[in-house]
């Protein structure tokens, strides 16, 4: 076991596919000398070489997209987007190509491409450096999301999605990138992608969460008999396992970074309501940030959920 | 201190065949006999299928389909400098492409009917699927050229595209991404001088599209793209360049869209009758013809056994296609990922359960 941040266990992770498999590429804006600028891919151009860690153009579509053809024929590519903020230039790559070549093409080829890329609010960044947006993707048939919450929960999804046949989007979490330290095995392990993770065990709640809200959630939740589901991935995403702690506890909460309308949490209570409507004894709740456009720095602490509304959430769930 | 020109650009024209089927033989390529009468039953043979899916798509058994007529020359002597085993990233004009390198016709029927199966590539050829969203599919030519160079690999990437690809953002980080990377790409654009109702000069205020290579640090051409002699010249160095490691290479075929973009457009509504009778009087396959006429290489018996041996085979193609009839609704379910999800598990069974 290796005690480590998330940045460094994402960096084992692709260090050590890499190793494994002389097909696995990376490629992006400042991934190669300057190790990307959280250093996720720090060293793996000394290791690799250009030929595999690749500092491309600034040029979202041609990264996506080159990624694209580079996966069609024969490569597993681990593409960096630099923020989730810019990734749109990109969307019409993943949304028309990435989702869709399997099935466009009976087969014949597939798509067994990485987009990582950091999501998230509480960095103080500049604007469009905090969105979560994940909603926009996980809504894209063909295409898997998927969030890790931690470093152990990091290393072993990234190692998943690279050795994944089809096209997945790996969001990072970058307010996670080194605020928590935590035992990680040393060698390469997966975490399957469509798999929930109990955070916590409980009986009175269910609280479920993903990606940068996990922690939040945690500390929220002190106190309280409930279940913490850790999501992991968004789609697929593991409706038995919410279903199952559901049906159990007879309420939820559900906890994410995003806007409230059309995010992720809608879908897990929509599913809720149709199949465990018998067994809820309050009605699902969301916790979520405001329906607006996200504000710079000084503002972001109000705009983003914090643990006292969970708290509310909770009791007020709680109160039924 | 001073201000001096740093650098200077030209943009060279190819002409080779002239309208009335004479050769310059100084810039002809090295093609034989059989080598001028396979691209010429290669034209032949798109232009038939073209007439074909316009009728079927009259009678209702055919859907929308983009009509190729008047680039026959650009489409089937660029791929015929192809090699098999050089990988082509057609957009949804280039059935004389497809043709060409033998993509099997029923297939194309079954796609043009609304049938994704006519897009799986067989094993034995090198075609991607077609793309439909305009030049989005540049960025994966280059990919898959970077690919093959990584794999060192003797191939090339070709990728097609129209005048109005050249305007959007896809087009120039797919150049850009190419330049770099020295990919082993060749760009073909089929300017047609329409993009639906927009003309060449609300794309772009250059004079050539051909220049737009040189700012991103490879060679661009221009050629008449009804002449088969010089697309294939252009087509066959760019080509032999890539496959040698000496990067990318941009042509531009000029020639001119004679139909309408599919078959639901009414191109009268936007454009004057004598510019289309005036490129209807440059058609490729005509100028093509009288060269070989002038050489010796056509007889009308080899003609008429064309035309024959096309219907036929075209008769046949589409036979198979009904024979084989529309895809199981199943198929729909099929492929989204490798492995299906839990939840299209249930959406499969339900669509089942409640009789399709």
């Amino acid at each position: 076991m290796a005690v480590v941040n998330m940045v460094q266990a994402l960096n084992m992770a692709l260090r050590q596919e890499m190793e494994k498999d002389p097909s696995v590429l990376v490629l992006g804006e400042d991934v190669g000398v300057n190790g990307g600028v959280f250093r996720v891919t720090e060293g793996l151009l000394e290791r690799f070489g250009g030929e595999r860690v690749m500092d491309t153009p600034l040029s979202e579509c041609g990264i996506v997209g080159a990624a694209i053809g580079m996966a069609a024929f024969g490569f597993l590519p681990v593409a960096e987007i630099q923020f989730m903020g810019f990734i749109y230039g990109a969307f019409d790559q993943l949304a028309s190509h990435a989702s869709r070549l399997r099935a466009r093409s009976r087969g014949r080829f597939s798509c067994p491409l990485v987009i990582r890329t950091p999501y998230g609010a509480g960095i103080k960044a500049i604007e469009l450096h905090s969105e979560s947006t994940e909603a926009l993707f996980a809504h894209i048939p063909g295409l898997k999301v998927v969030v890790p919450s931690g470093p152990a929960s990091a290393k072993g999804l990234l190692t998943s999605a690279i050795r994944d046949p089809d096209p997945v989007l790996f969001l990072e979490p970058a307010r996670l990138y080194r605020m928590i330290k935590e035992e990680v095995p040393e060698g390469p392990y997966t975490i399957p992608i469509g798999r929930a993770r109990m955070a916590r065990k409980g009986r009175g709640l269910t609280i479920i969460s993903w990606g940068s809200m996990l922690q939040k959630t945690m500390k929220a939740a002190e106190g309280f008999d409930a279940d913490v589901i850790d999501l992991q991935s968004l789609s697929p995403w593991d409706e038995e396992a919410v279903m199952a702690s559901v049906k159990k506890t007879g309420r939820a909460v559900i906890v994410q970074e995003a806007p409230r309308t059309c995010g992720f949490a809608s879908e897990i209570a929509a599913c809720l309501a149709e199949e465990a409507i018998a067994y809820l004894r309050a009605p699902v709740m969301r916790v979520a940030a405001y329906d607006v456009v996200m504000p710079l720095a000084r503002l972001e602490d109000f705009y983003m959920p914090g643990i006292g509304t969970i708290r509310k959430t909770i009791e007020e769930a709680l109160k039924y | 201190m001073a201000e001096k020109t740093i650098a200077t650009f030209e943009v060279r024209r190819l002409e080779i065949l002239d309208e009335e089927g004479n050769a310059d033989k100084a810039l002809m390529p090295s093609l034989t006999g059989d080598d001028i009468r396979g691209i010429y039953e290669k034209m032949l043979l798109s232009r038939a299928f073209d007439e074909r899916a316009l009728r079927l798509q009259r009678e209702g058994r055919l859907g929308t389909y983009a009509s190729i007529r008047g680039q026959e020359a650009a489409q089937a002597a660029s791929a015929f400098a192809a090699e098999k085993s050089d990988w082509i990233f057609p957009s949804f004009r280039e059935t004389g492409v497809q043709i060409t390198v033998g993509y099997p016709i029923f297939m194309l029927f079954q796609y043009w009917s609304g049938d994704e199966r006519g897009m799986k590539c067989p094993d034995d050829l090198s075609v991607f699927p077609i793309c439909i969203s305009v030049s989005t599919h540049l960025p994966h030519a280059v990919g898959a050229a970077i690919a093959m160079k990584l794999k060192k690999q003797k191939k090339a990437a070709i990728v097609y595209f129209g005048d109005g690809a050249t305007s959007k953002g896809d087009f120039h980080e797919a150049f850009n991404m190419a330049g770099v990377f020295k990919a082993p790409v060749v760009f073909i654009c089929q300017n047609n001088q329409w993009a639906i109702s927009v003309p060449l000069s609300r794309q772009t205020a250059a004079r050539t599209l051909a220049q737009k290579a040189l700012a991103y640090g490879f060679p661009g051409i221009q050629v008449d793209g009804n002449d088969v002699f010089a697309v294939y010249r252009a087509a066959s160095e760019a080509l032999h360049k890539a496959r040698d490691g000496e990067g990318p290479s941009f042509i531009e075929c000029q020639t001119y869209r004679i139909s309408d973009h599919t078959t639901a457009d009414d191109s009268s509504r936007y454009r004057p009758a004598r510019e289309v009778e005036y490129w209807r009087a440059k058609d490729p396959i005509k100028r093509l013809k009288t060269y070989m006429e002038k050489e010796g290489l056509l007889t009308e018996d080899y003609q008429r056994q064309l035309e024959e041996k096309n219907e036929s085979a075209l008769d046949e193609a589409f036979r198979k296609m009904e024979e084989i009839g529309p895809p199981p609704p199943s198929e729909m379910f099929a492929r989204t990922f490798k492995e299906p999800t839990r939840r299209e598990d249930i959406e499969m069974r339900s669509f089942v359960d409640g009789g399709g």
